[in-house]
Formats: C-alpha cells, structure tokens, sequence
C-alpha cells in the first residue's frame, strides 16, 4: 500500500512538473525602523499595452479585527487603481496573509487558473509593495506566455522589495 | 486735499479692495479622495484663503453644505464647526461609491446709494424687498450661484452624483475626478444651466503655494461644448474653479454671477 502510494505520488510530481509552471521569488528585506509593519503586497500579470489584468496574489492583514486589514489596500496604488477597487477582500485563492522579511515562493501550474486562462503574449509581471508608516515600490519583470525555455528573469528593488525572479518552465 | 480728489481715492481704495476680496480662494480640502476598507470616515476643511491650501483668513460658511451618497441620497455631516480661520466637518461614508461634497452659496448681492452714500447688501431674494430701502436710487443686484466641490471614492468610483441640477455652473466629469494621475490627461465639461459653457476660462492652481515663489496657475478654455483637458503636471491637490457673468438671473433687473470651484486630488503615477 506504501510503495503504491509513493509511485502515485511521483508520477503526480513528474506530471506536474511536465505541465509547466511560474514561480515567483520575492525577497522581503529586513528593515532597521523604528515601527516595523509587514508591507502589503500585490502581484499580477498586466498584458503589454496594459489591457489586460490578471491578479496573482494579494498579501494583507487579513487577520486584523473586523477586516480593518483592507484600509490599507488603496496604498498599493497602481494595483488599486487597475483592479483592487474592484474586488471584494478577502477573495479565496487569492489573498492571504503578510509575510515577515525573507525569501517567499509563489508557484502557479501552468494548467491551473489562473495561468490556464492566460492567452499566448508578452506580458509583464508586476509586484508592489506597501508598509504602513513605510514606503512603497513597484517592480515589473516583462516576459513571454507561453514559455519556449526555461527561463529566470528577475528586477531588484532598492527600498521596499527586495530581488525578485520569475522563473518559467515550459 | 480737495473734496471730490478725496472721494475719487476712496472710491479708488473701496474698488481695489474688493478686487482683493475676490480674489480670495475659496475651498474644501477632504482629508483622503481615495479609500478602500469600511466604517470609513472623511473629515474635511472649509475656508476662504490667498494661499491653497491653508486656512489663513476666513472659514467656509457652511450654511449651503450638502453631501450626496453615491446613491444619491443626502448625507448629514457630523462635527460641524466653524472656528476663526476655517470650518471643519466630518462624513462617515456608508458604502462604496463615489461621494459629492459641496457647499452652494445661493444669494443676492446689491449695492446701492441712499443719501448719497454708497451701501451694500448681501441676503436672499426674498429679504431684498424689505431690507433694501425704498428710497434707495442706483440699485444694481447681483444673484450669485456659488458651487463648492470635492470628491471622495470609496472603493469602485461610481458616476451616480455627476448628474447636473440645471441650476448654475456645474462640472460633468469625464474623466473620473477620483480617478487622476500626474502625468495623465483629465477630461472635464462644464454646464451653464445645464447647457455647455462654452469659451469659459478655467484656473487650475497646485496647492502647496506657501513654499514656492510662483503660483504655477493653468488657464484652459472650454471648447464649444464646454469640454477642457489638462494634464497634471505632478501629484497634489489642485484647485479648479471657473465662474461666468451674464443677465440670465430670475430676479428682475438683475445680474448673475455663476461660479464654479473644486478640489481636485492627483496621485503619483
């Protein structure tokens, strides 16, 4: 039962891995400040000219008492102006909570949503980031879907973000 | 100094005076256009000023203060108070939308002589008749139809409150006045009565004057259908205002006077 149990689950590994996929590496960096508030931050994919948003991930104080978390949504500005004043947070599959200085990983299968809806094109994926009592930054790595390659493409930020990379398997 | 010399300078210094007067800025100055989360609240400054944005002279009078919802419906501002240099209220937003602030100063401004001296009178029309004596010679009245605005969004802007009243100078947004950034071109319309105001001078003004040698002012004109663009130079609060003369009052024999005002918030790109 074990060993039938392992195969299964290697087979779902290899396959998984065939279908392709986004990771997203994204460096929080540990800042020397007097009040230290985890940012907020906003990932999506914006389609060349713009047009076209699709949201990845929306990291905020969701725990805060009685949703008070979402007061600070609208400082990740550009984010807030091409989509969150659309939505209604928190969404499922979509927010989730602030992440404390380090190396976070964000990975997207390629034939689930929201990647599977993508069209083929150049895109760029966008990142912005937001702290309270803090600043804010905004970086955007351009890419192609599907990938031909793989690929790591990354943008490093000097205040708020630190490096982030976009690795594309086929 | 001889007598009619003496009254000519008076006359002089009374004329430029009110020149000044006019000049006076007035304004609202929320303080947040773009909100997101709820039980949200908007507390807003009210007052007549030379520099934008300080309350440095007159508070707002807020006799003619009206906040519509983004469903339309009238909201009634909490906190109200008016102190030496400026009025200041509260407005606790019930939902997402787009919320029309405004102060519409509705009245009538006469001057007039009475045994030779020169008097002014400021009420509504329907005090003129009592206040301002019979014998009274070389009336001139004025209907004033003063508009104050500034806008707050919580959440997705909504477009409900745009509607024009048909009453005075009013602007119809085309670009969404919650929806401005530096860098990015704004559409406005103004209406006359509800019809385009065509030719009209517009002043658009970047607040923060007290720290800059110039007042880095914009005159735009409004096109045959009362449409103007400009775009904005840099993030900040701007101020708008515009204003017409002409002798389409409903009071007989009189002049009106139209003005328009706003308080217009732009982000960094």
């Amino acid at each position: 039962m074990r060993l039938l149990l392992t195969a299964a689950m290697s087979t779902l590994a290899a396959g998984s891995a065939l279908a392709g996929e986004a990771s997203i590496s994204i460096d929080i960096p540990r800042l020397n400040v007097a009040e230290y508030h985890r940012p907020y931050v906003a990932f999506w994919l914006e389609s060349e000219d713009g047009g076209k948003i699709t949201n990845l991930a929306v990291w905020y104080d969701v725990k805060h008492k009685d949703g008070e978390g979402t007061k600070w949504l609208k400082d990740m500005r550009t984010w807030w102006r091409r989509t969150g004043r659309e939505l209604t947070m928190p969404t499922d599959g979509l927010s989730s909570p602030t992440r404390p200085p380090g190396t976070h990983e964000l990975t997207f299968k390629s034939a689930a949503a929201p990647l599977a809806a993508l069209p083929a094109g150049n895109y760029n994926l966008v990142v912005e980031a937001a702290r309270e009592v803090g600043g804010r930054e905004l970086l955007r790595i351009p890419f192609q879907w599907p990938p031909k390659a793989p690929a790591t493409l990354d943008a490093k930020g000097d205040s708020e973000l630190g490096a982030i990379a976009l690795k594309l398997t086929p | 100094m001889n007598r009619p010399l003496k009254v000519a300078l008076l006359a002089l210094a009374v004329s430029t005076f009110s020149a000044t007067a006019q000049a006076h800025r007035t304004w609202l100055l929320p303080s947040a256009t773009v909100l997101s989360g709820k039980d949200l609240w908007v507390t807003v400054d009210a007052a007549v000023s030379n520099d934008l944005f300080y309350f440095e002279h007159h508070p707002l009078r807020l006799d003619g203060l009206e906040v519509l919802a983004p469903d339309g419906t009238k909201l009634t501002p909490e906190h109200v108070n008016t102190g030496r240099y400026r009025s200041t209220f509260d407005i606790k937003l019930g939902g997402p939308g787009t919320y029309k602030i405004m102060v519409l100063n509705q009245g009538v401004f006469a001057r007039y002589k009475l045994d030779g001296q020169n008097k002014r009178w400021r009420g509504k029309p329907e005090q003129m008749k009592s206040e301002i004596p019979a014998n009274a010679t070389d009336v001139e009245v004025s209907e004033l139809q003063g508009r104050i605005e500034t806008f707050v969004t919580s959440g997705k802007p909504t477009t409900d409150t745009f509607k024009p009243t048909g009453r005075g100078l009013e602007l119809v947004p085309v670009t969404h006045p919650n929806n401005l950034v530096a860098g990015e071109k704004a559409t406005f319309r103004l209406v006359l009565d509800g019809q385009p105001a065509a030719g009209l001078k517009v002043e658009i003004v970047p607040g923060g004057i007290r720290y800059r040698d110039k007042l880095n002012d914009t005159r735009v004109t409004t096109d045959e259908s009362g449409t103007f663009s400009y775009t904005w130079p840099g993030p900040g609060m701007y101020w708008m205002s515009a204003s017409v003369r002409d002798d389409n009052s409903r009071i007989k024999d009189a002049r009106r006077r139209a003005s328009y005002t706003a308080t217009l918030e732009v982000l960094p790109p």
